[in-house]
């Protein structure tokens, strides 16, 4: 609890909470604030790429991919949030409940001569089944929720995260022979399958999308856009139809009285309780949910490439995730999709966009080693430098996440938009303290 | 609602007592399996003291690792997930030392200041080994120590120090990002690259090493140096710290704040100062381990603390958080499990039967295997 006290020293000012009075204001408001924020973006960067002779195929299809990953991260950002931001439980196995959802819904829909082989069931039938599965494996992990604290909570679900990706990487159920077919997890190489952006051509098909599609290649071809960037284009279109989607659905939840149960948990879960909540049945209700749309989520990401393997699983991705639910600041959808745009942008693909434009205008070539780098440097020349450092953006990116994550936490705590978690009671309580951030702080 | 949650309590009771029945009764299948599997030779002894003696090596760097990462639990009230990459920081720091010592007049200095990262320095050319370069590998043991501590108590200067009252969510984020920096810093400096760093290992008999006259089974057992070399450090660590602990007024005042900080506070005991205490002893012992690990397995990786990691934390966890001595206990146990759960199950599974018996551990035993009070 001592820990909160400053930052509740810092929301004491906003003493009411718009959310609370009016939604519809809010909520439009809150589109214009993204849109915002979108719009404003992608300006810079046209501008910046145009200008500095990235050209028009590179930078639409990096807002492309920018926009696909905001999309894809908001997604699991908003299925994180109601675990973490709105009941309070410290999930870091994110990536072990997209695996579960994107192993069964392949499994489910690999044909079934492939190798290993599937199922062959459609695609919808396929991805409803990766929910299940993803939900049902959430519902055994629930289980321990309702019994230890919060950072031994963290480190069971990340374990469960390494066990899944652990089992699915390894040789011994690479291969199972049922009758004459070999089903499996395929080890290492994975399982491939029909991926799920396939819809886009199976749309381009129907009568009146088909014929918007056409003028669409049209338009992109007079501009000079290559059509496969406009075709991925349309499937984030899709991914943007399920962000809105995701973000209706748990707003609904959040200002239900399933909703305010939740917040209570997440501030007091003794006086929750104490005032007759059933919090054992809610947490486990809203687990399995969250992770049934990490699933999903996992899917629509993860799914829309053509072969699933263990290596997309790493515990770093639930941390990614982490890193742009905690940009945006818990507890607040909005602030969710703000701080997945933000990552996906600044974190994710900005560091590869500063690479386009180095690589356009410079002639870098990059040295062996930071030695190499170095004596070119002493002897006057710093391209080799920056070169290396061009070379190693990878890694520097990782850097640069793992900078802001701490910043974050010593000087911003709540996020970008953490003043706007939403409190379990309709009145006004700041003037008292409150828990500001899920899980128990009182350790 | 109260009905409805009564009986669920009541079911998780049971549960409990049913998963714990279940947990023995397996152990107890197992023995009788392991004892079958000997009395008929399909496992032989000599095999199954080679997945013990694994299992010994592995539990005792997981023990020097698991040390630090039980202390920063108890004293500092977090999980600090940055620990993996201080053993990764120790493993570089050291190796580059012993390359830089080793390979004077041998190897150009961009290879052995950068660990071989431009495929130069031959480990056996250097004679990365304890044989040929005793010097190099030991000071390379004492900078690894070193240079960890100064990365750990830089860190806890700029990161923690400013989180110290913010309980142990945040401080356990902010640790992920220190994580992700830290290693990723190392790969810009070290590149990505797995390589091999060490020689392969001395492997006298032991007749050349004692010169006594021995019966000719034990003078005929080949000894691995590195593995030796690495059982004698921890032992001799693990014994410091041990006394440290117990008889020094400092030992005192770490063990008084883990049990109970604010008690602690009361009776004057100076916080920063066993703050720094803990992260000298936890974040040296967590260095030597990364440096042992290279020096026993012979190849560097930047992933190589991130991935011990779990593990350190089920060792902790198993042996109860906040006890030293459960972590030790807890390692052992860990290291056993992963070596001789193999005579059951294959290779690529035995780190789950590790991390499964942690969570199992986690959710019906949160206190330990041992129930350790959080006392060192």
């Amino acid at each position: 609890m001592s820990g909160s006290s400053k930052l509740d020293g810092e929301n004491a000012g906003n003493s009411l909470n718009p959310l609370e009075e009016t939604d519809l204001p809010q909520w439009a408001s809150d589109l214009v604030l993204i849109a915002g924020i979108v719009v404003a973006t992608y300006a810079m960067f046209a501008i910046i790429g145009l200008l500095t002779g990235v050209g028009l195929n590179e930078t639409v299809g990096f807002m492309r991919l920018v926009t696909f990953f905001a999309a894809v991260y908001a997604l699991v950002v908003l299925a994180l949030n109601l675990h973490w931001g709105y009941t309070g439980m410290f999930n870091i196995g994110v990536a072990g409940f997209m695996a579960v959802g994107v192993y069964t819904m392949a499994f489910l829909t690999a044909s079934p001569d492939g190798s290993p082989a599937g199922l062959g069931l459609p695609i919808p039938i396929g991805v409803v089944g990766g929910m299940i599965a993803a939900g049902l494996v959430g519902l055994v992990a629930a289980l321990p929720a309702l019994r230890v604290r919060a950072d031994y909570f963290a480190i069971v679900t990340l374990g469960l995260s390494e066990i899944i990706r652990l089992a699915l990487l390894s040789g011994s159920l690479r291969s199972v022979e049922v009758g004459d077919t070999e089903y499996g997890t395929g080890g290492g190489s994975g399982i491939s399958y029909t991926p799920v952006d396939s819809v886009i051509p199976w749309l381009l098909e129907r009568p009146i999308i088909g014929f918007a599609g056409d003028q669409l290649f049209a338009l992109g071809d007079m501009v000079g856009i290559e059509s496969s960037i406009i075709q991925s284009g349309l499937y984030t279109g899709v991914l943007l139809l399920f962000v809105v989607a995701f973000y209706l659905f748990l707003t609904r939840i959040a200002y239900s009285p399933f909703g305010r149960v939740l917040k209570a948990i997440r501030e007091d879960e003794l006086a929750a309780r104490s005032l007759g909540k059933n919090t054992d049945r809610v947490k486990i209700t809203v687990f399995v949910v969250g992770c049934a749309l990490m699933g999903l989520a996992g899917i629509l990401w993860m799914g829309s490439q053509s072969r699933v393997n263990p290596d997309s699983f790493m515990p770093i991705v639930t941390f990614y995730i982490f890193v742009a639910l905690i940009v945006g600041g818990s507890g607040s959808n909005t602030g969710s999709i703000v701080g997945a745009f933000v990552f996906a942008a600044f974190l994710w693909q900005g560091p590869r966009f500063i690479r386009s434009i180095v690589r356009a205008n410079v002639d870098v070539r990059a040295p062996q080693t930071i030695y190499d780098a170095g004596v070119e440097l002493a002897a006057g020349d710093p391209l080799p430098l920056l070169g290396y450092v061009i070379g190693t953006l990878d890694e520097l990116r990782f850097v640069l996440v793992g900078v802001v994550l701490i910043v974050l936490m010593i000087w911003k705590p709540d996020g970008l938009l953490g003043h706007r978690k939403e409190l379990a009671a309709a009145t006004d309580l700041s003037r008292r303290p409150t828990a500001t951030d899920g899980g128990d702080t009182d350790e | 609602m109260s009905t409805g949650y009564g009986r669920g309590r009541l079911s998780n009771v049971t549960a409990q007592e049913v998963v714990g029945g279940l947990l023995l009764a397996l152990i107890g299948i197992l023995i009788l399996d392991l004892v079958r599997l000997l009395v008929t030779g399909e496992l032989p002894l000599s095999r199954l003291w080679s997945f013990t003696w694994n299992g010994i090596v592995d539990s005792l760097y997981i023990g020097l690792a698991a040390i630090g990462l039980s202390m920063t639990y108890s004293i500092l009230r977090f999980a600090n997930f940055s620990h993996g990459d201080l053993v990764t920081t120790g493993a570089f720091s050291g190796w580059t030392v012993a390359y830089l010592v080793g390979g004077i007049g041998i190897a150009d200095l961009s290879s052995r200041l950068l660990l071989r990262a431009d495929g130069g320095a031959q480990p056996g050319s250097v004679g990365m080994d304890v044989l040929a370069a005793p010097v190099a590998i030991i000071l390379g043991l004492v900078v690894a120590a070193i240079v960890t501590i100064l990365v750990a108590l830089a860190i806890d200067r700029l990161v923690y120090r400013q989180l110290r009252d913010a309980g142990g969510i945040p401080l356990l984020i902010a640790s992920v990002g220190v994580a992700l920096a830290l290693r990723y810093l190392i790969a810009f400096v070290y590149t990505t690259d797995t390589r091999i760093v060490v020689a392969s290992p001395p492997q006298p008999e032991l007749s050349e090493l004692v010169w006594l006259e021995l019966p000719a089974f034990l003078a005929e057992r080949t000894i691995n140096l590195h593995e030796a070399t690495l059982v004698i450090a921890a032992l001799a660590l693990i014994l410091g710290v041990h006394l440290l602990l117990q008889y020094t007024k400092l030992g005192k005042s770490m063990r008084a704040m883990s049990d109970n900080k604010d008690l602690a506070l009361i009776t004057g005991i100076p916080t920063e100062r066993v703050i720094f205490a803990t992260w000298v002893i936890g974040s040296g012992l967590a260095g030597v381990a990364g440096y042992l690990i290279v020096l026993d397995r012979g190849q560097i990786t930047i992933n190589l603390g991130w991935f011990l990691l779990l593990l350190i934390f089920a060792a902790v966890i198993l042996g109860g958080i906040g006890s030293i001595y459960g972590a030790l206990a807890g390692s052992l146990v860990i290291g056993l499990t992963i070596n001789l759960s193999l005579i059951w199950i294959p290779s690529d599974l035995n780190e789950i039967a590790a991390f499964t018996l942690m969570i199992i551990v986690l959710i019906f035993r949160p206190d330990g295997l041992f129930s350790g009070v959080e006392t060192a």
